[in-house]
């Protein structure tokens, strides 16, 4: 079984973001780096696919820069064959960045694309799904089940307030969700390993971007919560704002 | 629970290759959702968590630093120290474990052992099929071990040994004990040789020590051995003398002068971060000139501890390190993290003493850091006998 992973660098969710002086962008200085969390369930999807199988190989692949590699030898490290960076700019929206990497996909043998199912630095939930519609192929997206029988692919998505099965034929894409398992850690040898690997790098050039960024906008301060009372007796009165005031009852 | 982001205040993550890198947050990951979600209830209750132990081998902790041909990762030193920094964030006693694994009980088998003894054992420990503990200190020969009163007599193809060893970390779970005695007279610390004694020979009892307060959650014994019968290829053919036990734990202390740095970093961050949360007199204490103070004194000294850990490593992957330098290393980062610790304890007032806390417990396992592998002021004597050319001991 031959499977493509697309990932993603993205900012460490425990990083505290600044706003960059030009309002429109962010400071990356002294921001950390990581494998997009939901790629991480991709990854280990696709080697638990070709474990399973007994065969095959599983290339990673991003659209980025130079600084992309040590993302792609963090998925490396896991236990990917091979990894692409395909050089150039990704775009805000989706649709820029699915057309290169569709580009490049098209290109390759694959029998499964996987994908985490968003990137949590811009949180679009777009690029899985306009790569399997570029590509003409089945997508399944918000995964937390796959098994793959011969031919046919069975997926478990969650949607509001329960889950659905479908069932598709390859090749296909998939888009993982948090639950779909556990990624392993990489092992000390599987990093020290990560560095021979190959890493093919290809100029595709820059995403095309169609939407312009106008403004960036911290959230707004939260206000200091309230203090109703202590101990059991307060228990109506934090019940009583609870139901009436944030209506969360 | 939220994970590790780390103390950095000099950038010295740029002093670190994107391997060094990867091995430290991979560890780091590790001991933010396994191990700190059971240190305090495995120390409440005086339990070393050996479930973790599967984890560490499949990771490839053990013997990290070592040959891959013997099953190890062969990373170079630096990142081995990291690993040893990150683990002691967690907690002395794990770090402790893997200590004595790679450093007291691999590294001998590595160093003085035959190549049959090594491809026979090492593979094993690596992946922790088999744990191993040190056996050098003796109740009445600490800071002198070469006064060891343990004997090994040959009786045709066996050794004998007798003896009786104190402070052993791992003692009770191990599988194998390096046992280090003297084959000739007791003045005779020449005659001091080392073996690998299967835990399950007869006349080998290993006794928990009893009514520990520091390194709670890790296995402390004596040893006793009576007339223990071992082959003679159980035998460290390379050993020879004091040197080599003595350079068994200069490998230890290299691994704690990093690790010190975790535990001081885990303290510091609980500190900063209690700081800036409590309220007292209508404001955070970490607006008062003397809490301020007091964090900036924690994370110059952890600045300080964090490059000279970096430059020991370098200097040991260079193979230019002189044992005197780990000395000074394992001193004064050991040292720094006791300061630290009580610091960030005092800091957190009441709280502070509370096991839901972190820097009591670091506070206290580091006492038996400070002493053990050579105490503070032994190592003092090590660097004074180097720079003045005149021993304090003798």
């Amino acid at each position: 079984m031959n499977i493509i992973v697309c990932v993603k660098r993205v900012p460490d969710s425990e990083s505290r973001i600044v706003l960059g002086g030009d309002g429109r962008s962010i400071d990356t200085q002294g921001i950390k780096y990581v494998l997009n969390p939901y790629d991480e369930y991709a990854v280990e999807e696709a080697l638990r696919l070709k474990e399973g199988a007994g065969a095959g190989s599983v290339t990673v692949m991003t659209l980025g820069g130079e600084e992309s590699k040590e993302t792609l030898r963090t998925a490396l490290a896991m236990g990917a064959d091979q990894a692409v960076l395909l050089k150039g700019h990704p775009s805000s929206d989706g649709l820029g960045t699915a057309e290169k990497l569709a580009a490049a996909i098209k290109e390759r043998e694959y029998d499964v694309v996987l994908f985490g199912k968003q990137a949590i630095d811009d949180d679009n939930l777009q690029v899985p799904a306009m790569v399997a519609e570029l590509l003409q192929l089945p997508c399944a997206t918000v995964v937390v089940a796959v098994k793959i029988d011969g031919n046919k692919v069975t997926a478990e998505r969650e949607v509001e307030g329960g889950h659905e099965i479908v069932e598709f034929e390859l090749p296909g894409v998939i888009a993982a969700q948090k639950g779909l398992n556990e990624p392993r850690y990489p092992s000390l040898k599987g990093i020290m390993a990560a560095k021979k690997k190959p890493l093919e790098e290809v100029d595709v050039g820059d995403a095309e971007e169609r939407l312009d960024f106008i403004e960036l906008m911290n959230p707004p301060e939260r206000a200091a919560g309230e203090i109703v009372g202590e101990g059991p007796d307060a228990v109506p009165e934090l019940v009583r704002r609870l139901r009436e005031k944030a209506k969360a009852l | 629970m939220a994970s590790f982001a780390g103390v950095d205040y000099y950038d010295t993550d740029s002093l670190l290759s994107e391997e060094e890198r990867a091995v430290r947050d991979t560890i780091r990951a590790w001991v933010d959702e396994r191990l700190l979600p059971v240190i305090s209830r495995c120390y409440a209750e005086h339990r070393f968590p050996s479930e973790l132990i599967p984890q560490m081998a499949e990771f490839g902790v053990f013997g990290a630093n070592m040959p891959e041909k013997y099953g190890c990762a062969e990373l170079n030193n630096v990142a081995y120290g990291l690993i040893m920094q990150e683990l002691e964030r967690g907690d002395s006693g794990i770090r402790s474990f893997a200590s004595v694994q790679s450093s007291l009980v691999m590294y001998p088998i590595l160093e003085f052992g035959s190549e049959g003894q090594r491809m026979h054992w090492l593979p094993k420990l690596a992946k922790a099929e088999v744990v191993g503990c040190y056996g050098l200190t003796e109740p009445d020969y600490g800071s002198d071990p070469g006064g060891l009163t343990t004997r090994a007599v040959k009786d045709g193809n066996e050794w004998v040994i007798s003896g009786t060893k104190m402070w052993i970390t791992n003692g009770s779970i191990a599988d194998i004990a390096i046992i280090w005695a003297k084959t000739g007279a007791l003045d005779d610390p020449g005659s001091i040789r080392g073996f690998v004694v299967e835990t399950d020979r007869d006349g080998y009892v290993a006794k928990d020590q009893e009514g520990k307060l520091s390194l709670l959650a890790s296995d402390t014994s004596e040893i006793s051995l009576q007339e223990v019968r071992v082959p003679s290829e159980n035998l460290l053919p390379g050993s020879s003398g004091l040197t080599s036990p003595l350079m068994c734990l200069n490998q230890a202390r290299y691994g704690i002068a990093w690790g010190a740095v975790g535990a001081a970093m885990a303290c510091y961050e609980e500190a900063l971060s209690y700081a800036k949360n409590r309220v007292q007199f209508d404001r955070v204490i970490a607006g008062y000139q003397i809490q301020q103070i007091r964090l900036v004194e924690m994370l110059t000294e952890i600045t300080k501890a964090q490059l000279l850990a970096i430059q020991l490593g370098r200097l040991k992957d260079r193979g230019e390190l002189r044992h005197t330098q780990v000395s000074m290393a394992k001193r004064n980062n050991v040292n720094v993290a006791c300061e630290v610790a009580r610091e960030a304890r005092r800091l957190l007032g009441a709280n502070g003493i509370l096991l839901e806390y972190q820097s009591m417990r670091h506070m206290a396992n580091l006492e038996s850091v400070y002493t053990y592998e050579g105490t503070h002021d032994i190592h003092g004597l090590i660097v004074g006998e180097e720079i003045t050319g005149i021993s304090a001991l003798r």
